[in-house]
């Protein structure tokens, strides 16, 4: 469905079965998620959806960094200034009511505002408390959620992916092989008509749920969505109560794309989580939907029910744990609001930390409602004098607002760490002291579960380096990999440098502040290419170690030697970083030294626009 | 909750014992303080909450007052006792607020009123959330996610009763005596332990993986949705039931005694479990007497203690970061030792 098998004419069938189902009742399918990148398929659909949803349904783009203002509504600054009184201005969504949003780049809303406008959807009542208004609306929408996330980004907050029902994968297909579904806006129409009238039939019912378990569906919302569109199915199949034929659809729609557990049958559900290795994963093709099921008599519920886990078994990967999309999903529950580049453009990140009185400068936020509110107690005062020092009276304004008035909003950046530690697990260094460099990383790291910071761990030995530990706030799945990291083998430290690097890289992206705490002795033995040499690798080691410097990110070299070695001074230096001998180093003293290093560029105060 | 559409009644909610319980205990026992429910996505937090609006029984509070002061109480906001002689009563719904994600501080602790700063140079208090929830519910979908400043804020005001407004030359002091009810999903992000202390109940919630339960969860949803005034009104004698329990319960609980040997067992679980501090114990001897009050029952039970124990002591425990084991494990461990079975 996701990845494997990679690109599928299914596909598209699905995405534009989705598009009818979800237009006829945006009230029970909530939204579609639309997996792509941007490109001829993806605007293909987007078209159709135009064409079906008929010309006068209004259809609003909400860009990803769109201000809260705008999205949930406000103060509207020009009427309130001109009347005297808070007026306030409706925000997207409630202009939306009826229509389309389409979010573009969903993979990047924030968790709160993908919070936010999921509330919306769930309620169909948008509420905000915000610039001194209180603003109640009723609206419903379909919400079209564009994820253009690769493989292994974070991808739409799991609280906004909840709440809508399809989700579609467009990704390696080709305009040219595919052909326009037989839907006409008219048909939506009688479908929404008919919808009042769909029964959902017990054994739909059943059969849904049965398979929502069966697929390891742990929401109970996921099952309220899949017999909603099997209603919705049967609706536009010209129906008046639900089939094998729309559960099917919903099955493959709703739940099949939710799955995390690779369905048993009977006999061998020894294991629940693992996905059986022989499963035929040849019959991968789904089951026909327009074969007819033969007017056969009716099934029972409990036949529905195999025959809809069977059939979701076709349809899932084997491999359905490495499925990208559990993956992904995994990624974005790990990280916080805020993704790439987060930490430049702080428009959501960090604290408001209320407001104060400051200087109208370019980069900074008026916060109308606080200026206004800090200039209101004075206004008699200010008219009186106004108007006796001016002789033309005519001019007279609405309100005083001065200089000492103006309050500009404050931002406390609180962005989150990653400490990652590069071990040298080699020979050498398990002769001398792992066992004591593993007990500082051990103390480290609940240090780092008290201050709420990621850890990740590099090991490098024999031929090169491995992320033993991608970053994580998990101590116990960090405290396993440190256990289970064993000694031994060739000192390759250029490529774990560079290891640590890359990953540290990464996480500045992510819009944390990275750390590299490297516990070494200093001397490698393997040259960048994987060849053994001291000279060459002392070469490439210093050369990563520079790489780090000049990278800016904070960094602290641990000798790890027996007595300090020179060749960790000269490592340090390259890196920029601090050097702490092991010996002098109880643990203690190296987790504040640790703390300190990262104090000093994780916590900024500083003012900056933003609406929050 | 402003539309005239009733909302999901409490009685139609499948499943979900414990929160139902834990809600239930809040409103006859507010001082429990707050109760935070954790669970996935799906499980129904929002709805069980937002059910509780529909299912309390009335209060009698001072008319049109911004603080819906208590007639019968002793503390009175600063308008009610200048009208004194003048004051009214009626009868209430019980406020339940939602506290939307985004909400700036100005609206929930109140601010200086624009309009008649503006216009006529008064000074007067536009008042926030918390004078709304006064005697009532505060609730905050996703708490994890809500500002930390504002989270502070909230669970300051809650334990005091209180809500002082130092602003723009304001110095109000309204009361704002209200339980906190948070929910969240833990994978969103955790919550700091300080936040976990300070509410009284945490609750974990899951969706029953029973297919019957689910078929009747679906079930009731679409008869919901199909027709929420004729849902509401076939549910209705069901929730009366649970409301004139609370209404019962609320008259007695005063009146329910704990005796030395329960109040020494209750001890020795939160001693055998080493939460910290007396709040634990606290929480566990109220949320007892009010499960007692809802058995019609004059003085506390082991029943009741037990019943108490896991959602009062299990987010208390001292973490042990590299400690597996589930708390809610520890805590049924420590209560079969103290209680025995």
């Amino acid at each position: 469905m996701n990845e494997a098998p990679p690109a599928s004419i299914g596909n598209w069938d699905e995405a534009c079965l989705a598009l009818p189902l979800a237009l006829i009742s945006p009230k029970i399918s909530g939204g579609i998620v639309v997996r792509a990148q941007a490109g001829p398929v993806r605007q293909r659909w987007l078209d159709l959806m135009k064409q079906l949803a008929g010309n006068d349904t209004c259809m609003t783009r909400l860009p990803v960094d769109a201000a809260p203002q705008r999205v949930f509504g406000g103060l509207d600054l020009v009427a309130t200034l001109q009347s005297g009184h808070p007026v306030s201005e409706a925000g997207l969504l409630s202009k939306s009511n009826g229509g389309i949003v389409i979010a573009s780049m969903a993979e990047r809303l924030s968790a709160s505002m993908a919070a936010q406008i999921g509330a919306v959807l769930e309620t169909g009542q948008l509420i905000a408390e915000r610039d001194g208004l209180q603003l109640r609306s009723s609206t419903r929408f379909l919400l079209v959620a564009l994820d253009e996330a690769l493989d292994d980004e974070p991808s739409l907050p799991g609280v906004l992916r909840e709440r809508m029902a399809f989700t579609v994968n467009l990704d390696g297909l080709r305009s040219a092989d595919l052909a326009d579904p037989e839907v006409s806006p008219a048909d939506i129409v009688k479908a929404r008509q008919r919808l009042r009238d769909v029964v959902l039939t017990d054994e739909v019912a059943e059969a849904l749920c049965a398979a929502s378990l069966a697929l390891g569906v742990q929401s109970a919302r996921a099952c309220i969505l899949a017999t909603g569109v099997a209603r919705v199915h049967a609706a536009l199949a010209g129906r008046c109560d639900t089939t094998q034929e729309d559960a099917e659809a919903a099955l493959r729609l709703v739940l099949v794309p939710r799955a995390r557990t690779f369905p048993q049958s009977g006999e061998d559900a020894e294991d629940d989580t693992q996905p059986s290795p022989e499963s035929n994963s040849e019959d991968n093709q789904k089951p026909d939907p327009d074969e007819p099921g033969d007017d056969q008599q009716v099934p029972d519920a409990q036949e529905l029910a195999d025959m809809l886990v069977e059939a979701a078994k076709a349809m899932l990967p084997a491999d359905l744990l490495l499925n990208s999309d559990l993956k992904r999903a995994e990624a974005s529950r790990s990280t916080l609001a805020g993704k790439a580049g987060a930490l430049r453009r702080s428009s959501t990140r960090g604290r408001p930390a209320g407001t104060k009185r400051g200087d109208l400068k370019p980069g900074v936020k008026l916060n109308v409602i606080e200026t206004l509110r800090a200039a209101a107690p004075w206004q008699t005062l200010r008219r009186h004098e106004a108007l006796e020092s001016s002789s033309e009276t005519s001019t007279a304004r609405r309100i005083e607002v001065r200089k000492q008035d103006i309050r500009i909003n404050r931002y406390q950046q609180h962005s989150e760490t990653t400490t990652i530690f590069a071990v040298d697990a080699s020979g050498s260094s398990a002769l001398n002291r792992l066992a004591e460099a593993k007990g500082a990383v051990e103390l480290l790291l609940a240090d780092s579960y008290v201050r709420r910071d990621q850890v990740a761990l590099v090991m490098f030995r024999g031929k090169d380096a491995e992320v033993l530990l991608p970053p994580t706030r998990s101590l116990v799945r960090a405290k396993r990999a440190l256990t289970g990291m064993a000694g031994g083998g060739g000192t390759p430290l250029c490529s774990g440098l560079e290891t640590a690097l890359l990953l540290a890289l990464a996480e500045r992206r992510r819009g944390a502040t990275p750390v590299i705490v490297a516990l070494t002795d200093g001397q490698g033995n393997i040259a960048r290419d994987g060849t053994p040499g001291r000279a060459q690798a002392r070469l490439d080691a210093l050369d990563a170690g520079r790489a780090i410097g000049s990278s800016g990110i904070t960094s602290l070299l641990l000798d790890i030697s027996p007595r300090p070695s020179p060749a960790a001074a000269d490592l340090a230096a390259a890196m920029g970083a601090r050097l702490v001998p092991l010996p002098y180093a109880n643990s203690s003293a190296v987790s504040s030294i640790v703390m300190e290093e990262t104090r000093a560029k994780s916590n900024r105060v500083y003012t900056k626009g933003s609406n929050y | 909750m402003s539309t005239s559409i009733p909302v999901f009644p409490f009685s139609a909610i499948v499943g979900q014992n414990e929160v139902r319980r834990a809600l239930i205990a809040a409103a006859v026992e507010p001082a429990i303080g707050g109760i935070l429910i954790l669970g996935d996505r799906g499980t129904g937090k929002s709805t069980s909450v937002r059910a509780l609006a529909g299912l309390l029984p009335q209060i009698r509070a001072v008319t049109n007052c911004k603080y819906n002061c208590d007639p019968d109480g002793s503390s009175f906001c600063d308008d009610c006792k200048v009208n004194s002689e003048t004051r009214k009563a009626s009868r209430i719904s019980v406020p339940v607020v939602d506290l939307p994600l985004g909400a700036t501080e100005d609206r929930v602790v109140g601010a200086l009123d624009l309009e008649s700063a503006l216009t006529r140079g008064e000074k007067v208090l536009e008042v926030g959330l918390l004078a709304r929830a006064n005697r009532g519910f505060l609730y905050i979908d996703e708490v994890n996610l809500l500002d930390d400043h504002l989270v502070d804020l909230l669970l300051d005001v809650a334990a005091s009763g209180e809500n002082v407004i130092e602003r723009e030359g304001l110095s109000v002091r309204h009361p704002a005596r209200f339980v906190l009810i948070g929910s969240g999903n833990p994978e969103e992000g955790e919550l700091r332990p300080q936040l976990l202390d300070r509410f009284g109940l945490s609750v974990d919630i899951t969706t029953p993986d029973d297919v019957k339960q689910r078929i009747e969860i679906v079930r009731r949803r679409e008869a919901y949705d199909r027709d929420p005034v004729a849902f509401a009104n076939e549910w209705e004698k069901k929730d009366k039931t649970i409301r004139s329990k609370i209404s019962r319960a609320r008259k007695i609980v005063g009146g329910v005694t704990v005796s030395d040997a329960m109040l020494e067992k209750a001890a020795l679980m939160c001693m055998a479990l080493g939460t910290d501090g007396l709040r634990g114990e606290l929480t566990l001897m109220r949320t007892a007497r009010a499960f007692a009050a809802l058995d019609g029952k004059p003085a506390v039970a082991v029943k009741h203690l037990r019943e108490a124990a896991g959602p009062s002591l299990r987010h208390r425990l001292r973490r042990d970061p590299l400690d597996e084991t589930d708390s809610g494990v520890r805590v049924e461990r420590a209560v079969s030792e103290v209680l025995g079975k």
